[in-house]
């Protein structure tokens, strides 16, 4: 076991998967000379050369196809978007190739590809660069989603969307580039899709994923400290979506806050609500809640910005609310 | 915007209620929790509180009138704030006639060529979503009974499940939600946090009827419907209890006859706990505290107020509790779990001079005391005849859970804790 942070796993995953497979290549935005703009591609080019890892020139839907194109006679691109802002430029690549092709082409071709980079909110880089997208990506049949929290689960995970068949969306989170984690030495591939079950309780059930995991976690422990014990869901992957661990976690606690760093409208809590009405109505004891950031667009000040997102206080007021122990 | 306020139900069968008096005028202010009218409902006088702030803006059920639990009876606002009434309530204040009569004078007079200003009013019906009128519907706030019943699906499953009835459960969630603690309460399952009851009373425990209990409670329903019945009767020597009546108010301890019986009726069901059940459904609750209803007569009906843990408490206590829990009843003053539960109730007609007769269960009690008059009666005593001061007690049993040598068994015992009443200081 090593500490490590985040970039650095995502750095070991894409090392080791280079090595094992010829055809891995990285291609993006100052991904080669500059070692990436978030250092996750640190070394790369020196150690695997400038054919497998690519530096583009701006433009997210040009480099997007390119990849595309690659994975469907037979290379495994990962191809880095600087943000996931960035990639709204690239989803038509994304949404009508990547995750069609398969399917259009009765299963002659595949798209072995993963996009990975940076999701939501790097504080204080308002409205354009600050947005959870994972719901956009998640609406898609044919792609496939992930949000880890850990850095462990980020390598682990990155392994297994590298050699997963299909389109892989790989949402990282910018301020979680630098958080440490232990990260077991040696080969770690996690499959895609099992939650992770962080805390057990049997009061509540959280869920969360990406980078909120770590404001649901405090906000566990400030209710353990109240005596509120809770089952704290990493989902890791969004789809597919672990559906057996949540309707047994919620079945367990009778209650769910779905905690979400994106929109509320249409959100992936949307999803999990419905879920959990439709499949575990009768467990309820109270309506599912959700922590969500606000309804607007992110400030560049930071007292709004602040003001919109999620914290630790709204999920933990959250929790007693479906415990039906407001305050006061 | 000016709100209604609804007749909310004030107990678990409440269906309407008599405005007897309104504590806030017209104008008045009034903030949320404030009570703002007194309502005779079928049990007790009750007060009707606020549930938000603001400017009482009009009655609309005047004093000594009868409105049904829902139906606006005022409308609460902004100071200065115009309230557009409904076209005048029918009788009761219910069910509005679907279309107002329009004014046919009025329209009438007007010349052809003048175009109507002013449409007809909409329907009553419309009234919660039309923006042009004030009125805006506020159901949430109100108490459920009297419109569905609120509990989450939980809640529901497993209520259900134990055979509990949700229409007696208390809910403790948003509106009177009936919510996973509350049943687990219900059923006498502890439930983990966020229990305020000052001393932990034991809880009843749930039972499943056994095969041949079930069988008895059918041929017995289906001879007698509703609450099968039997009867069982003892004459009860009084000698003791009357001697140590006048010990105590020598020293100045105020004790009614009834004080005894009541306490007895509670120790008795230590001994036989098989009585001290209640059918629920299909499931036997056992409860494991005695808590013993006293029949009060009133004004136009009767009430029995319950008295928790009776066998805990002092002959001094159950006397000073059940003569302030009968004063409050003639006064209709009440509170509703003031009156339900319990496990046995006690129905002394003794003061009227009844000698002996036979009372009505209480449902969901499954027994009642019928008690009759303290009285010189000559019985055969050693031999000899003698003037002894006796009371004849009637037990009346559920038939269906409570049989009739299990009855025998606790009317025996209420028979000798009377006899040796120092069993009940004890």
């Amino acid at each position: 076991m090593a500490e490590i942070a985040w970039r650095e796993a995502l750095n070991q995953a894409l090392a080791e998967e280079m090595e094992r497979d010829a055809n891995v290549f990285l291609m993006g935005e100052e991904v080669a000379r500059y070692d990436g703009a978030y250092k996750v591609s640190q070394g790369l080019l020196a150690k695997f050369g400038s054919a497998r890892v690519v530096d583009t020139p701006i433009s997210e839907l040009g480099f997007a196809g390119l990849g595309v194109g690659a994975a469907m006679v037979g290379l495994r691109p990962v191809i880095e978007m600087m943000t996931w802002n960035f990639a709204v430029l690239a989803m038509d690549q994304i949404v009508h190739n990547a995750a069609k092709v398969r399917q259009m082409s009765g299963g002659q071709l595949r798209c072995p590809i993963v996009f990975r980079g940076p999701n939501g909110a790097g504080g204080r880089l308002a409205a354009q660069h600050s947005q959870s997208l994972e719901a956009n990506y998640a609406h898609f049949p044919g792609l496939k989603v992930v949000a880890p929290s850990t850095p462990a689960d980020a390598k682990g995970l990155l392994k297994a969307s590298i050699r997963d068949d299909n389109p892989v969306v790989f949402l990282e989170a910018e301020l979680l580039y630098g958080v440490k984690g232990d990260v077991p030495q040696g080969e770690l591939v996690l499959p895609l899709g099992p939650a992770s079950l962080k805390r057990e309780g049997s009061d509540c059930t959280l869920i969360t994923w990406s980078r909120m995991y770590y404001h649901a976690e405090e906000a566990a422990r400030q209710l353990e400290a109240e005596g509120i014990h809770v089952d704290l869901l990493d989902l890791r992957t969004l789809k597919p979506l672990d559906e057996a661990a949540i309707l047994a976690s919620v079945r367990k606690t009778n209650r769910a806050v779905i905690v979400e760093e994106g929109w509320s409208f249409c959100g992936v809590g949307a999803q999990l609500v419905d879920l959990i009405q439709s499949q575990a109505f009768d467990a309820l004891d109270a309506p599912v809640q959700r922590v969500t950031g606000l309804d607007v667009n992110r400030s560049y000040a930071a007292v709004l910005e602040h003001a919109a997102e999620v914290n630790p206080a709204r999920i933990v007021a959250a929790v007693k609310h479906v415990l039906y122990r407001e305050e006061g | 915007m000016a709100t209604e306020i609804q007749l909310p139900a004030l107990s678990p069968t409440m269906k309407e209620g008599k405005l007897l008096k309104w504590l806030k005028k017209e104008g008045d202010r009034v903030s949320t929790g404030d009570a703002i009218a007194e309502v005779e409902t079928d049990k007790s006088n009750l007060e009707v509180e606020a549930y938000d702030d603001g400017v009482l803006l009009k009655i609309l059920v005047p004093e000594g009138e009868v409105a049904q639990v829902g139906a606006p009876i005022a409308y609460l606002g902004q100071k200065g704030e115009m309230v557009e009434v409904p076209p005048p309530a029918p009788k009761q204040a219910v069910a509005p006639s679907p279309l107002p009569v329009a004014k046919p004078a009025a329209t009438a007079v007007l010349p052809a060529a003048v175009p109507r200003a002013v449409p007809p009013p909409p329907p009553p019906a419309l009234r919660a979503g039309a923006p042009a009128q004030v009125v805006q519907l506020h159901r949430e706030e109100v108490a459920p009974e009297g419109g569905r019943l609120r509990a989450s699906p939980l809640a529901k499953r497993m209520a259900q499940q134990a055979g509990v009835d949700l229409g007696a459960v208390q809910g403790s969630g948003p509106q009177g939600r009936i919510v996973k603690r509350d049943v687990e309460a219900a059923m006498g399952e502890p439930a983990p946090a966020r229990r305020s009851l000052p001393a932990a009373r034991a809880e009843p425990e749930v039972l499943a009827l056994s095969s041949m209990r079930k069988v008895i409670a059918q041929r017995m329903a289906e001879v007698k419907p509703g609450v099968p019945h039997f009867y069982l009767s003892v004459d009860v020597d009084m000698e003791a209890v009357l001697a140590l009546r006048e010990e105590a108010k020598a020293a100045e301890v105020k004790v009614s006859v009834n004080d005894f019986i009541v306490k007895a009726a509670a120790l008795a069901l230590h001994k036989v706990p098989k009585v001290n059940v209640s059918l629920q459904a299909d499931r036997v609750l056992q409860f494991h505290t005695a808590d013993v209803g006293i029949a009060v007569a009133i004004e136009d009906g009767l009430i029995t107020p319950v008295i928790r843990d009776a066998d805990l408490k002092s002959l001094g206590a159950i006397g000073a509790e059940a003569r302030e829990l009968a004063e409050r009843a003639r006064r209709k003053a009440l509170k509703p779990e003031e009156y339900t539960g319990g496990s046995v109730t006690v129905s002394n007609l003794g003061m009227y001079g009844v000698d002996a007769f036979i009372a009505v269960i209480n449902p969901p009690q499954a027994c009642i005391l019928a008690v009759g008059a303290v009285a010189d009666r000559v019985v055969a005593r050693d031999g000899h005849p003698a003037v002894r001061k006796t009371m004849s007690v009637t037990f009346s049993g559920d038939h269906r859970v409570v049989d009739g040598a299990l009855g025998a068994l606790y009317l025996q015992e209420v028979k000798a804790l009377l006899e040796h009443p120092v069993r009940l200081l004890l």
